[in-house]
């Protein structure tokens, strides 16, 4: 039987993290799953988790009147949703629904900001994490921007 | 051996005589340019020509030498690779479509008065055309045939820098014969170097006598007084890695704010071998035609990709140009694509000197 | 990876074309289509490898490079698939069965099949990047047993703007290979992935260590790529790129295709990152 410390450490986004603060993060983790068309969060309510998704996918959307809901973006086995519970106000901004049965670690948010407070090399580690996450997914916004797939013939 | 300037016309005959089309220096428009030769006559007796960046003027000399100047704005590329070409007809028919062919078989030519840079300029373009994976079968027909008759160089030219590049002032290989113009106030001959069994097969029947020692010696002092004489140089040790790691110098920039894009200088350089081509239909759109014009890098519309050119600044055009001719050049074929022939220099309307930037950029190197 | 001979290619005219029956057209999305062509003289098929090219002449109209992406054992079928976008394509467009059209080639280098037995294969394309990829695709399912994993990562910007998407779902149908979609744009029906084609990278299933990447598509997304790709642990040397460039002559003589050194015609368009990193992505080159 794995245990969560275990779960956490195979996953790409902790990959690497000290053993110390794996057993610390380990506290404010918990096993969640989620069946298709199911919402992890809605835009708007308040953002006190972050998901490291194990298996499955979900959707991040905006919904339009006109148009229903948008996806911007999905995301995957291996990946990590989620970052809105780091600053305040702590709201969601987009939508989070599984796309199929999607299995992921839910932390809780409020416990790893008190943890971070209490240790900043584990603080330091976190926010480098997501930071890295945050640029790949800037680029990658940038990248849709330019809308390239307009001029190849 | 040496030729007398009085017997210097049988040389010509004797190419006619063998179905030659001969083709020499002539003056034309204010310029020395390359056409047909029916005498020797037509040859620019007594001119010579002042060259300078931007600047051309032919002045008459004080004595008759044949060949007292050095290259004009058209090179020997004219005929070789010709401007515009039609590469085939179609016609449509019942079926569909068939190909015209149009046999155009190629003069029989004789380049008589080739300079040095020029046979190597020559060599350059075999080498695209003959060496590469694909052949350019019109390159091939109308090069194959050709006899050259060489010139060395007697005096170099306000532009010049064959020394520099290795092609000049006399000519080492590449001709069937090559003369050296021997002129004094009580002499007018020409030593005759054999470069071929077709060169000594057509200098039989010329009268001439052995080359003497001294005749031999002059000939090397010829050489020697024309490499003194060369203005300018071009340093090219390790000028494809200056380049290929200069790609972003500030210099780039600077030129182009002097060059006018015009494509003068791939217009006269004896090497530059772009072109493009052009499909037409007649009005009735019957018959359609592809034919191929020499281009240059130096247009927009040259690296157009649907959207846009690629190189769409004036500085991105002049490096292309620059360091393809004098870098990549080697990469894709194994030789500088500069002669040293100064004829970029002379026709730049600005008189934008690739000897000058190339020194600029050695100069002060970014990196 | 060369795919021509060392020996000079003494055609009579490498500028003449062969005359082509376009037997069908199909529409691949609003701009998109594939013309499926057989030689009107009756000669033999043209063999090609995947990866090279042809330029494709409109009576009267012009001539533009276009990839083959059809099958490489079946080369009695010329495939080509292009966007109506120019001037040569739009004319191209408006022919149907039983019009002729002028065909010369194959040109160029070729996808490193045989480089890449044993390994992993990961196919990155975007648009319609995927058609000078398509051969290669037939040709890796054909010979499955000799490769590793295969994966394609392919990105468009819509659903509608996918191309082949009958051989994409017929693929995605296989167990052998692993295909990942994904779309700039969520259009409503759209249940797969959103994002750009470089987001499927850091989680695709292929071993860094013993992978050849073909990539092909529009030249900024193949930069990010390549950069993915070496997040990823890859090599220049494991990385392959099918380049763009103006081409008139296709054969190395009119010198529109320059991209430093290289002529695309002749040296590409498939290149090995390594050959051309020096200079892609620098500024008009």
């Amino acid at each position: 039987m794995q245990t969560m410390k275990d779960l956490i450490a195979e996953h790409p986004f902790f990959r690497g993290l000290d053993p110390e603060h794996l057993d610390v993060i380990a506290g404010c983790a918990q096993n969640v799953r989620f069946q298709a068309g199911e919402f992890l969060f809605r835009e708007g309510d308040e953002a006190d988790r972050f998901f490291l998704i194990r298996h499955g996918r979900v959707a991040l959307s905006t919904y339009i009147p006109e148009r229903g809901a948008i996806t911007i973006q999905t995301i995957g086995a291996g990946e990590v949703l989620g970052w809105s519970w780091l600053f305040p106000p702590y709201r969601w901004h987009f939508d989070a629904r599984a796309l199929e049965v999607t299995r992921a670690i839910a932390f809780d948010g409020k416990c790893l900001r008190e943890k971070c407070q209490a240790d900043s090399k584990l603080g330091y580690e976190l926010m480098r994490r997501f930071a890295s996450i945050m640029m790949d997914r800037l680029q990658a916004t940038r990248l849709q921007l330019l809308d390239v797939y307009g001029g190849r013939s | 051996m040496v030729v007398a300037r009085g017997d210097l016309q049988q040389l010509l005959d004797a190419l006619t005589a063998q179905g030659y089309q001969v083709l020499g220096p002539r003056v034309r428009d204010g310029a020395i340019q390359y056409d047909e030769l029916s005498s020797l006559a037509d040859l620019p007796i007594g001119w010579t020509d002042r060259q300078d960046g931007g600047f051309y003027r032919l002045e008459k000399r004080d004595d008759e030498a044949l060949f007292g100047y050095v290259v004009g704005p058209s090179s020997w590329k004219r005929f070789l690779h010709p401007p515009t070409v039609t590469l085939w007809r179609s016609r449509r028919t019942e079926e569909g479509f068939e190909l015209v062919e149009s046999p155009q078989d190629p003069p029989k030519y004789a380049f008589f008065g080739v300079r040095p840079c020029e046979l190597h300029a020559i060599s350059i373009q075999d080498r695209v055309f003959l060496q590469g994976p694909y052949v350019d079968p019109i390159y091939r027909s109308r090069r194959a045939g050709i006899f050259v008759v060489a010139v060395n160089c007697g005096q170099a030219g306000g532009t010049c820098f064959c020394t520099s590049m290795g092609t000049g002032p006399r000519a080492r290989k590449g001709f069937d014969l090559a003369l050296t113009e021997l002129l004094g106030p009580e002499r007018h001959e020409f030593v005759v170097e054999v470069g071929s069994p077709a060169g000594a097969e057509i200098l039989a029947q010329v009268a001439h006598r052995p080359a003497t020692p001294e005749d031999r010696a002059r000939v090397a002092e010829i050489e020697a007084e024309t490499s003194r004489q060369m203005g300018r140089q071009m340093e090219t040790a390790g000028l494809k890695e200056l380049l290929y790691t200069n790609l972003e110098h500030p210099r780039w920039e600077e030129v182009a704010s002097r060059c006018l894009t015009c494509a003068n200088c791939t217009m006269v350089c004896p090497t530059c071998f772009c072109t493009t081509v052009e499909d037409v239909t007649d009005l009735t759109g019957q018959e359609a035609e592809r034919r191929r014009l020499w281009d240059s890098c130096f247009t927009m519309e040259f690296s157009y990709m649907h959207g846009g050119s690629v190189r769409s600044s004036a500085r991105s055009r002049y490096r292309q140009w620059m360091t393809h001719k004098l870098a990549t050049w080697q990469d894709q074929f194994d030789v500088i694509g500069c002669v040293g022939c100064g004829r970029c220099i002379t026709w730049c309307p600005v008189g934008i000197d690739i000897t000058q930037e190339v020194a600029a950029i050695r100069g002060e190197p970014v990196t | 990876m060369n795919t021509m001979s060392a020996e000079p290619i003494q055609a009579v005219d490498p500028m003449a074309p062969r005359w082509y029956r376009i037997l069908q057209r199909r529409r691949e999305n609003h701009d998109t289509f594939t013309l499926e062509l057989t030689p009107e003289d009756g000669g033999a098929p043209m063999a090609f490898a995947p990866g090279q090219f042809n330029m494709l002449y409109v009576f009267g109209v012009g001539e533009i490079p276009i990839s083959i992406s059809g099958d490489p054992s079946q080369p009695q079928r010329l495939i080509h698939t292009t966007r109506a976008v120019g001037t040569v394509t739009k004319a191209m467009s408006r022919l149907g069965k039983g019009d002729l059209l002028g065909v010369r080639g194959p040109f160029g280098t070729s996808w490193p099949l045989a480089e890449a037995e044993g390994k992993d294969v990961v196919v990155v394309t975007g648009g319609i990047g995927l058609a000078p990829l398509r051969p290669a695709i037939y040709q890796l399912l054909a010979q499955r047993e000799k490769y590793a994993r295969i994966v394609l990562l392919y990105g468009a910007r819509t659903q509608e703007d996918m191309v082949f998407r009958r051989e994409l779902e017929r693929w995605s149908a296989r167990l052998d290979v692993e295909i990942f979609a994904t779309v700039d744009r969520a259009t409503s029906g759209w249940r797969g992935n959103v994002g750009v084609a470089t987001t499927l990278i850091p989680h695709a299933p292929f071993d860094p260590d013993d992978t050849i990447a073909l990539v092909c598509g529009p030249e900024v997304m193949m930069r990010y790529t390549v950069a993915a790709l070496e997040k990823r642990g890859l090599e220049h040397e494991q990385i392959y790129i099918s380049m763009e460039r103006n081409m008139k002559c296709a054969v190395g003589f009119c010198g529109h295709c320059q991209f430093g050194p290289q002529f695309i015609c002749k040296d590409g368009p498939v290149f090995r990152f390594d050959q051309v990193r020096a200079i892609f992505g620098k500024w008009e080159v």
